[in-house]
Parts: structure tokens; C-alpha cells; sequence
């Protein structure tokens, strides 16, 4: 090992991130419940930590080819470790107020945010399955984090098997890949489909791209998604909805400029038609949701699949609108999910449709809030969801395929129906009754969230566009 | 005077954070005077939005064939904030300034829930309206047409009458159905030109074969907000629904929008594409005028019938921009202006007896003009200008929009004309079942004439109708330059 120690320094956050996770699990076991407080901000505190040397830390390979540095994966952590620390903050206090508190929720969030450190650092196959491995096995656990309550295990069961079996179609893509292509390395994979995939390589990388496809829910293997929406604990749904789909995007986009950009017209389809279905399938099935955690289960399913229309595109432009569209997705989703934390009426969150009647009479902040929040993810200018729809279907069309744009401009108008509902239901309805009061720490988020949706937005969008901007450059197909 | 156009633009939000201010300190205090504040704040900002906007026209030089007081600052994913005003948008400007005090004025006692939120939201779409007309750029000019549909949704909805829920919905779902082909076609145009600069797109010559489908892409957005047939239907639904002053806006305001974009994109941009389809324009627009003003005159609500003549009016306008020439362009601003006035007039009308009585059934009412006789006065000159009497400003565009279509397509003429007698038939009719006859409803008896409050709304509007009559060319001076630069360049592109 000649550079050992640079191949240290490039895979340092991850690194710190690990040791600091270990520690604070020892940390935790000796000291009990009793020391989740302490836990919980060390955690956070990791995770800050690991953001900044992701953002600051020099850029190369490592581990002969295994492990990336480069400007989309330090792009990648900086909101994947972002994000997790906001899901510790969510999570602490919320578990605290159910009185179930566990010191082993952050450390197991710090363990999956690794897990994604290491998919968007992946540089060959066996990494990549490694990073997917680790930050799953977390997100079982923690969906069935609380064990006392039957939706809850049932919603970690459920992934757990399902996210098995899609583990295995992946694995058996790779397998398929490696056989053919003759490596696991994505740079020898691209010599190897230099002029087009071969029929072996493309049935390997179909079935590499549906288990990437489960794991950021794009349909048609979506179907676990409501389940563990409704049943996971909110704090828990705000984790699995941000950073991991971000973590995978980004997988998938390496993924296939690096190892497949030769086969880039036969992925595409792949990817257009995963776009589609998901855009479909999230617009009408979400019609009929009462529940709002499955509701915006759906919304989801329909918003990658409009990340996907950016990835799509395969260029530096539609690498930029798809890592520019996750962030501020992740944003309006994640103060959706705390306005949800922060309504209960009578002790009980509320969640179906219903109990949001007349809400802006009872609580105007918070009905302002999911107002603002829900036609932002509708797409209505000037909100930030309008800007992350913007970039996407404007590297699309760039790129030739506006058609696909059209169609998806299209039935993006069939899910406004009921972003609609949910506004018409808290502005239009008589009130349901009183509601309980709301914890600050999730109206905090549900309000900044809501306040960057706008007008922060507006500052945020410069900045955002030129680091997604080099980040893309590093992503797109050559 | 750069700068002059954003201040008139987000001058009522000024008006909006004071509200806000308000509803957030006031906790506690007591609500009517809370809403008391909040409806002259209201008032002011309207006010001084209008004082804003008559400096503005002012200080415009009608010679100049250009966009003037233009601002452009570089702002984020290849759009530039850029505003500006010529000659066809600037009456757009004072139009709106105009009507928002009357708008709110209109609403000084029939709004009698969460009032606040209400000004918030009429403030707001004054913002989004002045700033479409002044946007220079595509992005700019799509987020605040699109932005419209926000505060527009709440006022039907929340404020609305029996069926708001639906009316709601299809307004904002068909409307929204437009707009995202459009910003499809926005992006086409972007990628295809590399700018948004409207300006600069208005030099660009777009390929013929893409100009079909950007122009059906536009089209489908403009002839919703116009609205055209047979898009039409969710018009009357949402007039009949919306509160008086949202009536006024919608027909006043947001129909304007669709003749708008066919002035500032579909002609001068896609010219081949517009000599294309103008049979196609000519015939919805001669069905929309014959078909709605029999639709309108089968009505049973007041309102309704107002909303279908509405829809024929607007037949006129997109019929006047179509035939190409500098008498139908001319005609359809001017057409668009004075709908503005009397079609809000007229709503307004409808306001008067609903608040009153809260009914908007024809068979209810008759006889009114024994006790009201100031309103039948009133109601009398705007029905007229509805029908398009000489003298009232509903003439002046009517003719000119014919005579530009008898120059493009004798046949077009000659349907729209019928339209002219339609329209008196309906308007009179309502006029004579209302107004005329005996006063057979024993809960009309005590029916009151004009406030002091209601003759000051109406008395800008009919001085306003009858001076854009008598003096069209007060609107014709700061057209002119404009309008026939946008004729020659669509002549010469489409050789005609």
C-alpha cells in the first residue's frame, strides 16, 4: 500500500463517521437510556463534522478504484449528512415524547448515513452493494423502531423482506455484470461496454437497476412504500423519504456514467420508462389516499420519478437538475413530515385527511405552513418546488426528450388534484376540533422549511446551482 | 424613471406585510378593529399602487414603439428579472391599478369572514397581475401568471358561494392544465433560442415547424384564461361562486391575461404559425360570440348570464387580434379595456341587490327600478355598454374588432355581427325582468337604493366608460406606436 495515507485522507469523513459511531455506541451501552441526550448531540455533532470534511477534503481514488472522492460525492454528504442530523434532532425529541427513548435511534441513523457516504463514494460494485447493505440494515430497524406498536414492525418487516429480495435482484445484476464485462471496477466496466452493452451485461445491469430503482421507490417497485410510510414513525419516514433516496440518485447516476456511459441510449429507456411509471403511478394512486403519511408515500414515488426524468437526460445539465431537485425536494418533504410531527389532537397524531378540517382556524401558522409546503410540491411558481420541476424538465427538453417532459408536465397536473385537497380541506372545511399544542423543535423545522420553500429559496438557488453545477460535471456522462 | 415598474409591482405587498403585521400583533385585540385598519391599509396601498400607476402612463412616451422603464438584473438558471412596459401592456398596468381599490371597496362590508386574509389575498394577485404585464422575461412572466392561480383559488374557495369547492378545483386544475404546455413550450423556446429575454425572442425567428407547436402549446394556456370555446365552462362556475370583487377581477383582470399573451407571444413570435391557425381562431371565436349569447340569454342567474357575455365579448377580442391588422389589434385592446370596466361594472351590479337580498335568481327580482331608481340608472348605462351602445367605450371596440375581421375574413364579420344583436337581446331582456315590470316579490319592498359607498365604486367606472366613448383616442395615442410595429413585423413574416 504506496498511498496509504492519502487513501485514508480521501475517505476521512467516512472514517470518523464509523469511529465516532462505534464509540458512541459503546458509549451509549455503558451509560444507558439515561445518556441518549448525550448521544443524540454527539451524533449530530459527528455528523457535522463528517459534512465539513466531506465539503472541505481532497478529491481522488482510493482502495485501488473502490472509493470516489470527487465534487458529486462531497456534494452528496453534505446533504445526506445534513439531512440525517436534522432526522437525530426530529427523532430525540419525539421519542421523548412518547417516552420510548433509545439511545441506539442516533447511533443507528449515524450507521446509515455512513452507509450512503459510502453509495456516494462507490467506485465499484462490490462498494456500492456494501454502502446499499449497511445504511438498509439500519432503515429496518429503525422502521420498526418501535417495537410496541404493530404497524411499526409491521412496516420494518415488510421492507426488510421486500428490501431482501430487491438486494438480490441486485446482487444477481452484478453478478451478471462482473461475469461479462469481466470487472467490478465501473471504469473497466466502461472499457468493456465501450460500443453499447452486449445482451449478458444489459440483462445484468436491468436487474442492477431495479434494486437501485426499490431502494429510491421508484415504481413499478414502489410497493412498500405506503406501508412502511404510514407504519414507520414519522421522525423515521423523514429519514427514509430524504437522504437515502438522495444517497441512491446520485448511486444510480455514477453508476451508470461511470460503468455504462457507452450504453447510454440503452439505459435511458430503462430510466425514462422507470420515470413515467413512477410520475403515473405516484399521480393516480395517490388520488385515493385519505391517509396523508400514504398520500405523500405516492407524492414521493411521483417526485423520483421526475428526478429521474433529470437523470435521463445524462448530460452535466441533467446530472445538475436532478442533485438541484432532490435537495429542494428534500426540503419541502422533510417540513411536511414536521408539520405532521407537530399536529396531534387528543394525544394522537393526526394523519387521515379529515382531521386537517378547518386547520387554519384552529392553528394558521402550521395550515400556512403545509399551504406553502403543498403547492410547492405541486410545482406553483414561485415556490422551490416550481424551480426543482423547472431544472428537470429543462435539461429535458435540452436533451431531446421533450416528449417525455410534456407527459410528465402533464400528469403533473393529475397529482395537483390532491395537493389541492389537502389545502381545500384545511381553508375551506368547518374546523374538526381543537388541536393539541405543537412541540417547537417540529414546528421549527415545519416553518423553516416552509420559509425556504419562499422566498429563501430565491437566495439559495444561486449558490445551490453552481456547487450541483460541479457536482455534475463529475456525474455526467462523458 | 427605472425602478418605477417593481415599485408599482410589489407595491402592494407593502399593503400585504402591514396585514400581516397586523394579524400577528393583534392577538387578543378586538377583531372589528382589527379589520377596520386592515381594510384602509388595504384601501391606501391599492390607492397609492393606482397614483403609482398613473404616473407611470404619464410619463410614457408614446412614440416609442419599444419597451420603456425597462429593468434587467441577472437572477438564477439562465432567467433575468426583467420588466418593461410598451404600449400594449402599460394600459394593462393602470387597468388593474384601477379596479383594485374598486375591488376592495366593493368588499368594505359583504366579506364577513376572516376579512384579513382576503385583502392578503387580493393584494397579492394585484402583485401577480401588474407584475405579468410588465415581465420581460418567460420564467418571470410564468411565475407570476402562474402564481395568479394561488390567491385566485382561496378567494373562490374560501369566500365563495354554495358550489365554491368545485368551481374552486376545475379553476385551478383547468387553468393549470394550460399553463404547464405553455411552460413546456417556454422551455422548447429557451432551449431552442438560448435566451428567455422576451425581447430578444421577439427578434428571433423560430422555424415554422416548431412554431406549430409552441404556438398549440400557448394557445392552450391563453384560450383557458381568455377563455375561448369550448374551454369556456369553467368560467361560469367560477364567477357564479366567486364573491363580487372576485367576479370583478376575474372578468375585469384575469381574462385580459389570455388576450395579452396572444399580443405579446403567439402574434409577433410565432407569425407563421398564427396565419396558420387563424381560421381556426376565427371560427371558435365566432362560435364563442354566436353560441354563449344564446347560452347567456337561457340563464336563470344573474351572474351567470353576465359570465356567458363575458365569454362572447372575449370572442370579439381574439377575434380582433387575429385578423392581423392595425384596426383588430387596436380593437381588442380597446375591447379588452372597456370589458374590464363594464363587465366589472356589471358584477358589481350583481353585488348591489346579492348583498341585499342574497339572491341571484332572475325570477326573484322585477320591478326595482320603483325602489331603486339611482340603480336602475347605473345598471341601465353599463347594460348598454354591454351591448355595445355608440357613445359608450363597448362600441368602440366592438367596430374596430369587425372592421379588422371584415379586412382578414368577410364571413367572420358577418357571424360576429349577429353577435352584436345577440347581445342586446340578452342584456335587454335581463334589463326588463330585473328592473321593469311590477314588483311582485313582497320581500323586495323594503328594498334600499344606492350607498353613499356604492355610488363612489361606480362612479370612476361610468366615468370611465363614457369618456373611453366619447374619446377613444386617449387609449388609440398610446397604442399606436406599438401596435403597428407588432402589424408590420406579423405582416412581413407572414406575407400578407
Amino acid at each position: 500500500m504506496l498511498n496509504l495515507s492519502s487513501a485514508l485522507s480521501l475517505a476521512l469523513p467516512e472514517l470518523f463517521l464509523a469511529a465516532a459511531a462505534m464509540a458512541l455506541l459503546v458509549l451509549g451501552a455503558f451509560r444507558g437510556d439515561r445518556s441518549t441526550w448525550l448521544v443524540s448531540s454527539l451524533s449530530v455533532l459527528a455528523l457535522i463534522v463528517s459534512a465539513g470534511l466531506a465539503a472541505t477534503g481532497p478529491f481522488g481514488t482510493a482502495f485501488s478504484g473502490g472509493f470516489v472522492a470527487d465534487a458529486a460525492s462531497a456534494f452528496a454528504k453534505v446533504f445526506i449528512y445534513g439531512f440525517s442530523a436534522v432526522a437525530i434532532v426530529l427523532g430525540d425529541r419525539w421519542l421523548k415524547r412518547i417516552g420510548g427513548v433509545k439511545f441506539e435511534y442516533p447511533v443507528l441513523i449515524v450507521l446509515a448515513a455512513l452507509g450512503m457516504g459510502m453509495m456516494a463514494s462507490a467506485g465499484d460494485l462490490i462498494s456500492l452493494y456494501m454502502g446499499i447493505e449497511l445504511h438498509s440494515l439500519a432503515l429496518y430497524v429503525l422502521a420498526a423502531f418501535r417495537r410496541d406498536d404493530a404497524r411499526s414492525s409491521e412496516a420494518g418487516l415488510k421492507y426488510f423482506v421486500l428490501g431482501a429480495l430487491s438486494s438480490g435482484l441486485l446482487l444477481y445484476g452484478a453478478s451478471l455484470i462482473y461475469g461479462f464485462a469481466g470487472s467490478v471496477k465501473f471504469p473497466d466496466i466502461a472499457v468493456a461496454v465501450a460500443n453499447g452493452a452486449e445482451p449478458g451485461v444489459l440483462f445484468g445491469l436491468v436487474f442492477l437497476l431495479c434494486g437501485l430503482a426499490f431502494k429510491v421507490s421508484a415504481a413499478p417497485f414502489h410497493m412498500w412504500t405506503p406501508d412502511v410510510y404510514e407504519g414507520a414513525p414519522t421522525p423515521v419516514v423523514i429519514f427514509i423519504t430524504t437522504a437515502p433516496k438522495l444517497a441512491a440518485m446520485v448511486l444510480i447516476a455514477r453508476v451508470l456514467s461511470d460503468a455504462f456511459p457507452g450504453a447510454l441510449d440503452q439505459w435511458r429507456q430503462v430510466i425514462i420508462a422507470l420515470a413515467l411509471i413512477s410520475v403515473t403511478v405516484g399521480a393516480f394512486a395517490g388520488l385515493a389516499q385519505k391517509n396523508l403519511k400514504r398520500l405523500l408515500a405516492y407524492s414521493s414515488i411521483a417526485n423520483i420519478g421526475y428526478a429521474l426524468i433529470g437523470l435521463s437526460a445524462g448530460d452535466q445539465q441533467g446530472m445538475q437538475a436532478m442533485l438541484v431537485f432532490m435537495v429542494l425536494y428534500m426540503v419541502d418533504v422533510t417540513g411536511f413530515f414536521a408539520c405532521l410531527m407537530a399536529l396531534s389532537r387528543g394525544g394522537k397524531p393526526m394523519e387521515s385527511l379529515a382531521d386537517f378540517a378547518g386547520l387554519v382556524r384552529v392553528r394558521p401558522g402550521l395550515a400556512l405552513a403545509i399551504t406553502a409546503l403543498s403547492f410547492s410540491v405541486l410545482g406553483l411558481p414561485p415556490f422551490s418546488g416550481f424551480w426543482a420541476k423547472f431544472y428537470v424538465f429543462k435539461a429535458a427538453v435540452a436533451a431531446g426528450l421533450g416528449p417525455v417532459a410534456a407527459v410528465g408536465l402533464a400528469l403533473s397536473v393529475v397529482a395537483a388534484f390532491y395537493y389541492l385537497r389537502i389545502v381545500k380541506t384545511m381553508w375551506f372545511d368547518p374546523p374538526a376540533g381543537e388541536v393539541d399544542p405543537a412541540p417547537l423543535d417540529a414546528r421549527l423545522v415545519a416553518f423553516g422549511a416552509a420559509i425556504f420553500s419562499f422566498p429563501l429559496v430565491l437566495l439559495a438557488l444561486n449558490p445551490l446551482d453552481a456547487y450541483a453545477l460541479t457536482a455534475a460535471a463529475a456525474l455526467a456522462v462523458p | 424613471m427605472t425602478g418605477l415598474l417593481s415599485l408599482i409591482t410589489f407595491a402592494p405587498m407593502i399593503g400585504v406585510a402591514a396585514i400581516l403585521g397586523l394579524r400577528l400583533t393583534g392577538k387578543g385585540r378586538d377583531e372589528a378593529a382589527l379589520e377596520g385598519a386592515a381594510k384602509w391599509i388595504a384601501l391606501v396601498t391599492t390607492l397609492a399602487t393606482l397614483a403609482l400607476s398613473v404616473l407611470l402612463v404619464a410619463q410614457f412616451d408614446a412614440k416609442v414603439s419599444g419597451f420603456q422603464f425597462v429593468e434587467d438584473v441577472a437572477w438564477f438558471a439562465g432567467a433575468r428579472y426583467a420588466m418593461g412596459v410598451d404600449g400594449i401592456s402599460v394600459l394593462f398596468v393602470l387597468l388593474t391599478a384601477f379596479l383594485m381599490p374598486i375591488c376592495i371597496l366593493a368588499s368594505w362590508t359583504s366579506i364577513k369572514t376572516r376579512l384579513l386574509e382576503y385583502l392578503i389575498a387580493f393584494l397579492l394577485l394585484e402583485t401577480l397581475v401588474i407584475g405579468v404585464f410588465c415581465a420581460l422575461d418567460l420564467v418571470v412572466f410564468y411565475i407570476f401568471f402562474e402564481g395568479g392561480l394561488l390567491p385566485m383559488f382561496l378567494i373562490i374557495g374560501v369566500w365563495g358561494g354554495q358550489r365554491r369547492v368545485y368551481a374552486a378545483f376545475k379553476f385551478f386544475l383547468y387553468t393549470l392544465l394550460g399553463s404547464v404546455l405553455m411552460l413546456a413550450a417556454i422551455l422548447a423556446m429557451a432551449t431552442t433560442a438560448g435566451t428567455t429575454s422576451i425581447p430578444e425572442l421577439l427578434a428571433f425567428k423560430f422555424d415554422p415547424a416548431l412554431q406549430t407547436w409552441l404556438w398549440l402549446a400557448f394557445f392552450a394556456s391563453f384560450a383557458v384564461k381568455m377563455p375561448m370555446w369550448p374551454v369556456h365552462t369553467w368560467l361560469p362556475d367560477a364567477h357564479v361562486e366567486a364573491p363580487t370583487a372576485g367576479s370583478v377581477i376575474l372578468a375585469g383582470i384575469l381574462l385580459k391575461l389570455g388576450g395579452y399573451g396572444f399580443m405579446r407571444f403567439s402574434l409577433p413570435m410565432f407569425p407563421n404559425a398564427s396565419d396558420y391557425f387563424t381560421p381556426l381562431v376565427f371560427a371558435l371565436s365566432a362560435i364563442a360570440i354566436v353560441y354563449t349569447s344564446l347560452v347567456a340569454f337561457r340563464q336563470t342567474d344573474i351572474k351567470k348570464l353576465i359570465a356567458y357575455s363575458s365569454v362572447a365579448h372575449m370572442g370579439f377580442v381574439t377575434m380582433g387580434i387575429f385578423s392581423g391588422n392595425v384596426q383588430g389589434e387596436q380593437g381588442a385592446i380597446f375591447q379588452m379595456l372597456s370589458h374590464g370596466l363594464i363587465s366589472g361594472a356589471l358584477f358589481l351590479c350583481v353585488g348591489v341587490v346579492y348583498d341585499r337580498m342574497h339572491t341571484r335568481e332572475i325570477a326573484f327580482y322585477g320591478g326595482l327600478t320603483q325602489r331603486m331608481p339611482w340603480y336602475a340608472a347605473v345598471f341601465l348605462l353599463f347594460t348598454m355598454g354591454n351591448v355595445g351602445l355608440p357613445g359608450t367605450s363597448g362600441f368602440v371596440g366592438e367596430i374596430l374588432t369587425l372592421t379588422g375581421a371584415y379586412g382578414a375574413a368577410t364571413w367572420v364579420a358577418l357571424i360576429a355581427a349577429t353577435g352584436v344583436i345577440l347581445s342586446a337581446v340578452y342584456a335587454l331582456t335581463l334589463y326588463r325582468r330585473v328592473m321593469f315590470g311590477e314588483m311582485i316579490n313582497p320581500k323586495l319592498m323594503a328594498i334600499q337604493d344606492l350607498t353613499a359607498r356604492e355610488v363612489l365604486i361606480f362612479a370612476p367606472l361610468i366615468a370611465g366608460t363614457l369618456w373611453l366613448g366619447v374619446q377613444p383616442d386617449v387609449v388609440f395615442n398610446l397604442t399606436a406606436a406599438s401596435v403597428d410595429n407588432l402589424v408590420a413585423g406579423y405582416r412581413a413574416a407572414t406575407g400578407r
